[in-house]
């Protein structure tokens, strides 16, 4: 058992005696546009069934609606007004001006930030509203909740440092699950959905929905991965927003876009997962976000709730002690 | 802001949703602003989510772990109330203790099977053992204490038939080995009772992580009181005396754990504890184990007043399992109670000069 939380290499944590480099993914989501070809890609590469009905959700353009079993990638898509605007922009300034951790000499940030007053803040098309849109995917956490919850050991640590699903060891058990700070992970429904491939054969048999009752999650292409090839999301992006690479260098071209995006003015970028001392030791997907993580559906601190289990250990074995006890005296404490 | 005509035919912009006012603990953040008390030093949280949908994803667990939950504590006190009689010599209370907890162990591991995604796959559960799994941790204790208390019970289903099982050679290791099964049992019975608190403890579900600290007490004081108040219900006053005493400590000790809990829990997360049908079943567990606790005191030495205190102190269980688990699953579907306390703990430790462990950076 290695770490339960903090910064630390999760490939050797996990036992791996050959070190290959952490992969990962840099999701700038500044020049997403929302065409979810990585959904697709996602899709067809990893054979994962249609999930929902084809139902609108009426709510934005985005009809996914959220990570699960059967959609490994989600394209989020947000729209706000000035207000909100102005509001993100604060936000993300208030964060610079935290003075955030950061690799290399410090001496890059003092100018940027005396710069900031008088940069061009006008956005590049509109300052009267804006679309995010972001691709969101399993964030292969430094300490992976999913992981260390999982009773059978069906989810492993890839020798990419990865969090990858045996789907032939796992038996639904659920607790993954819960245990995904992010609401990644999720337990496949036994495919009680409806698939017409044409208009004639709208109510034929429907194809069999593979790996149900198991849980499922973006392995990172790990079959990809172990062929050198790319994961098919970022081969997929037309605009290089999901790039993939090794997790340094993912880290380091985010901590560089964002602040060149801050020398332009936008300080409503922020980093998402970049951070080794957060709740969950530093993701593997790294994300460049333009507002407050809630607003695209991600926690605002989330803790890989493993962190406290020896906390939670020791309190049960109080427990435990205190139930002997009652039993104790209530055999012992003479006749009632 | 209009950018076209049409934009008179959009719907209004939903209010944001503000704090629930209302029932909520002694408040530890109450909403003021006339001056009339101190303002808290972080300030409240503005929620915004996306589209109103959950970030975190409720276990796809259903009723039957929630039944499990307390046919696992039922079967861990009465192990121990097995064992309590087997040493006192009071020979019914070891009897019905013994195949009390073998019954409810029996039905609480057909629910959990039942309950997996693949069942046929429940032995994948034995592949390996992993202390930070609790999940893991608890199969094995559930399949430690069953062979005790499986050995135990059928000891006495043995001598209840008069010796017509079919043992043969076997029937001398049975009686040999009963006395130290019905003791192993014992050994587990603990652990199996309060490692489900740690199970969903353990989760990143917003009610039951925030409740870790006292949820094993809970969770013992429930399984102490419910085995107490089976054993009042099958056997007779004359034996039950300890079970009465277990019964009253019990009721005590959940009362006052809960509401611990309930204090020393952030109170955005500690909402869904009192409101909708988890709320309900909490109020009326509460409200069944005290009049069981008291039937317990007042009627006890009766035949039929220690049954009927013993079936409300064995619902109030029932309530309290399911409410905190209903709970639990509430708080996950409801982005908000994922989202305040986590950005109210993340600008408190702001607040308190910690700016390094934030997962959203500057750069």
């Amino acid at each position: 058992m290695g770490q339960l939380s903090g910064p630390t290499d999760p490939t050797a944590d996990a036992h791996w005696e050959h070190s290959h480099p952490r992969k990962g993914f840099f999701t700038d989501t500044s020049i997403c546009i929302g065409c979810k070809a990585c959904e697709v890609a996602c899709k067809e590469w990893n054979h994962n069934p249609q999930d929902g009905n084809l139902e609108l959700l009426g709510s934005s353009y985005d009809n996914t609606g959220a990570l699960g079993a059967s959609t490994w990638r989600h394209v989020a898509f947000i729209e706000q007004g000035q207000e909100r605007i102005v509001e993100a922009r604060e936000s993300g300034r208030a964060l610079v001006s935290l003075g955030m951790p950061r690799i290399g000499p410090p001496a890059t940030a003092s100018p940027a930030a005396t710069d900031l007053a008088e940069a061009e803040t006008t956005p590049p098309d509109t300052a009267d509203f804006r679309w995010l849109m972001s691709s969101d995917v399993c964030k292969h956490c430094t300490h992976a909740g999913c992981l260390d919850v999982c009773p059978t050991g069906a989810l492993f640590r890839t020798e990419f440092g990865t969090v990858v699903v045996q789907d032939d060891v796992c038996n639904g058990c659920g607790t993954c699950v819960a245990g995904c700070p992010f609401g990644v992970i999720e337990r496949r429904a036994d495919g009680s959905v409806k698939v017409a491939t044409s208009r004639n054969d709208q109510h034929a048999k429907h194809p069999a929905v593979p790996n149900a009752g198991i849980a499922q999650k973006c392995t990172l292409c790990y079959d990809r991965l172990v062929a050198d090839e790319t994961p098919a999301c970022a081969k997929a992006c037309p605009t290089t927003s999901i790039k993939f690479g090794d997790h340094d260098d993912m880290v380091e071209t985010a901590r560089e876009r964002v602040s060149s995006l801050h020398a332009q003015g936008l300080t409503e970028a922020r980093l998402y997962g970049a951070n080794e001392n957060d709740g969950v030791g530093g993701t593997g997907s790294v994300f460049l976000l333009l507002d407050e993580p809630e607003v695209y559906g991600l926690p605002p601190d989330p803790r890989v709730p493993t962190a406290d289990l020896p906390q939670m250990y020791r309190r049960a074995g109080m427990a435990v002690a205190g139930m002997a006890a009652a039993v104790a005296v209530a055999f012992l404490g003479g006749r009632a | 802001m209009t950018l076209s005509e049409f934009d008179s035919f959009r719907p209004s912009e939903p209010v944001r949703r503000r704090r629930r006012e209302g029932k909520r603990g002694p408040g530890r953040r109450p909403a003021n602003g006339d001056g009339s008390r101190e303002m808290p030093m972080v300030p409240e949280q503005e929620f915004s989510s996306y589209y109103g949908r959950p970030v975190v994803k409720a276990a796809p667990w259903g009723n039957d772990v929630a039944a499990y939950l307390f046919l696992g504590g039922v079967a861990a006190g009465s192990a121990l109330l097995g064992l309590g009689g087997q040493l006192s010599g009071r020979p019914t209370l070891r009897r019905n203790a013994r195949l009390s907890a073998l019954a409810a162990v029996s039905a609480g591991t057909v629910a959990l099977v039942k309950d997996l995604g693949r069942p046929e796959r429940f032995l994948h559960m034995l592949r390996t053992f992993k202390v930070t799994s609790p999940m893991s941790v608890g199969s094995w204790i559930l399949s430690a204490f069953s062979a005790g208390a499986g050995v135990s019970a059928v000891a006495e289903i043995d001598r209840m038939s008069g010796s017509r099982l079919p043992l043969g050679p076997l029937r001398n290791v049975l009686r040999a080995v009963e006395g130290p099964a019905g003791f192993e049992a014992a050994v587990f019975a603990g652990p199996l009772a309060a490692y489900t608190a740690v199970l969903l403890g353990d989760t990143a579900t917003p009610t039951w992580n925030a409740a870790h600290e006292e949820l094993p007490f809970v969770f013992v004081s429930s399984a102490a009181l419910a085995s107490a108040g089976l054993a009042m219900v099958t056997t007779p006053v004359r034996e039950t005396g300890p079970a009465r005493k277990l019964a009253v400590l019990g009721v005590l000790g959940e009362v006052a754990a809960m509401k611990v809990m309930e204090q020393r829990m952030d109170p955005v997360a500690a909402e869904p504890l009192h409101q909708g049908k988890a709320g309900a079943m909490l109020k009326w567990s509460e409200r069944l184990a005290v009049a069981g606790g008291l039937g317990t005191l007042l009627g006890g030495r009766h035949r039929g007043a220690a049954a009927v205190s013993g079936l409300a102190l064995l619902t109030a269980s029932a309530l309290t399992r399911f409410g905190v688990f209903e709970a639990g699953l509430a708080s996950a579907r409801d982005p908000r109670y994922t989202i305040e306390p986590q950005k109210t703990r993340l600008a408190a430790r702001r607040a308190a000069g910690i700016t390094d462990d934030a997962i959203t950076t500057g750069g």
